[in-house]
């Protein structure tokens, strides 16, 4: 069952030291958790208990400061593991390149062949529905389109953990449902283990295996909750009647705790 | 309604057009300016016949394209630097900011005696001028890159050099050419200016000789000709600027 284990975070926590008159801030943990190979992860919690601090620390983008975190039995420590690939909630596409360059630009600074760059791009802008745009530039394209090329590029690298930090904060509710199918289906087909950071609570039920519910500042677990779905859901699933008890029981366990962090008694 | 690039033209045709008339009905005099008509005669004859026109022009665009390559290369130089150290950056904002309040002619003399009369202090001269537009663009540029480029670059495992080149300097393009721009037009109007004031050859030095002697012809030709190459140099870079701005910004 170990071996299942592929991101394993043992009592981390992050302390910003004091800066200009501010004194230190307790961001986050200490927090354990496991991510099952495979799995999809969801993590809610209020505004500002640390959820992006956690994607971060996963990702070797910032380091703790007590405690370990391990990817696939590795220690992650001030660089990004391979294999793992990061979808931002800003646009970070880039807008002097084209939606086809954007999406092989990883892939070209890895020294890849041009042959596997042209199969790999090619089948990551069709899968996400870019192929009429691979010339187009980011600009003339819409914000979930942008975010689409960004999940390409990750997408190519082939990254057995994807962390995603709230990637559809920007987008309205239809096009972050139909995002949220793309996302499940990428998901089914890459078998990759993917970590959701969120602040919306039916998107975290929707795609999730498993939900993480973080208290207020200091972020910590209040509960991890299974969802049960089957591996084939897309976002019909919102009219079954256990999402509404599921989303509900979610709204429950986080709503004291954004009490607390909007300073409301 | 016509686009305004064809209004544009239709003032500057009407400007002309009456400057043209005024001048040809004796409402302005000959002695004060003459028809633009016959600019662009003086012009055609001065490029044709005048012993010195070549050798001040050459002189006047070498001076330009120094100063103009020395304002840009040192001003992105020492905006990085600047950039990368915060204290002298509070230090130097304020210099920065009220830089262009200050009429940096008045150090020309001083250049004078320090470079000579000749092309070293109008190339300090140009370059002064255009170098502080260069710098404050580039740190604008570095500023304004979105800081989840690094993050970008972190998870895609890539040097600092490489991070540098393949997305800090495309990401600052625009901005650095806003400065760019900026920094051809200051150093040509430095130059041109500097020598006007005090030098031994070129054509600003020409348009102060043909003041002096009342020689309407080859003053108005001068000034006909340095209008044209900053509206050619300054139509080119505008152009290639919004061609940046589009493909970056285009909604």
């Amino acid at each position: 069952m170990t071996n299942d284990i592929q991101v394993a975070l043992s009592e981390v926590t992050r302390v910003y030291p004091a800066h200009s008159g501010h004194g230190e801030v307790h961001a986050l943990g200490p927090v354990d958790l496991n991510l099952r190979r495979g799995e999809f992860v969801g993590i809610v919690g209020p505004s500002g208990c640390g959820k992006s601090t956690l994607l971060e620390i996963v990702a070797g983008l910032a380091n703790p400061t007590t405690g370990s975190v391990t990817f696939e039995g590795v220690r992650v420590r001030n660089q990004v593991p391979d294999g793992v690939g990061v979808v931002f909630q800003e646009d970070a596409s880039f807008p002097w390149l084209t939606v086809r360059d954007n999406v092989a630009f990883g892939l070209r600074r890895a020294g890849v062949n041009e042959a596997e760059i042209n199969r790999r791009v090619d089948h990551a802008i069709a899968f996400m529905g870019l192929g009429a745009f691979r010339r187009a530039y980011p600009s003339q394209l819409s914000g979930g389109m942008r975010q689409r090329v960004c999940i390409a590029r990750t997408l190519v690298m082939r990254p057995r953990l994807i962390l995603l930090d709230e990637p559809f904060g920007a987008l309205d509710q239809q096009t972050r449902l139909l995002m949220g199918e793309e996302l499940l289906r990428l998901w089914r087909e890459t078998s990759a283990t993917v970590m959701l950071i969120t602040h919306a609570l039916d998107e975290a039920a929707m795609l999730s295996d498993r939900v993480a519910v973080m208290s207020s500042r200091p972020g910590r677990f209040i509960d991890i909750l299974d969802t049960n779905w089957p591996r084939d859901r897309d976002s019909r699933i919102v009219a079954d009647p256990r999402f509404g008890q599921f989303t509900s029981k979610l709204w429950e366990l986080i709503r004291e705790e954004s009490k607390k962090a909007m300073g409301i008694q | 309604m016509r686009n305004p690039a064809f209004w544009r033209l239709m003032i500057l045709v009407g400007g002309v057009l009456t400057i043209e008339v005024l001048c040809r009905s004796g409402v302005v005099s000959s002695y004060s300016m003459i028809p633009p008509s016959q600019m662009v005669v003086a012009l055609v004859d001065m490029i044709r016949h005048a012993d010195w026109f070549w050798s001040d022009a050459r002189y006047t665009f070498q001076n330009i394209a120094v100063a103009i390559l020395l304002s840009i290369v040192l001003g992105f130089v020492i905006g990085l630097i600047i950039h990368a150290l915060p204290r002298l950056r509070r230090v130097l904002n304020p210099v920065l900011l009220s830089y262009y309040s200050v009429p940096t002619f008045v150090f020309y003399p001083l250049l004078v005696v320090i470079f000579g009369i000749g092309p070293s202090s109008l190339i300090v001269m140009g370059a002064m001028f255009g170098i502080v537009a260069m710098i404050s663009s580039t740190l604008t540029a570095i500023d304004r890159i979105p800081r989840v480029y690094g993050k970008v670059a972190r998870v895609g495992r890539m040097s600092g050099w490489q991070t540098a080149i393949r997305i800090k300097l495309p990401a600052a393009t625009p901005r650095l050419f806003t400065g760019l721009t900026l920094a051809v037009a200051y150093s040509v109007t430095g130059v041109i200016a500097g020598e006007f004031i005090i030098a031994t050859a070129g054509l600003g030095r020409q348009l102060t000789l043909s003041y002096n002697e009342f020689d309407s012809a080859t003053m108005y030709g001068l000034i006909l000709l340095i209008l044209i190459f900053a509206a050619v140099i300054n139509r080119f870079l505008q152009s290639w600027e919004a061609r940046i701005y589009r493909r970056w910004y285009r909604k």
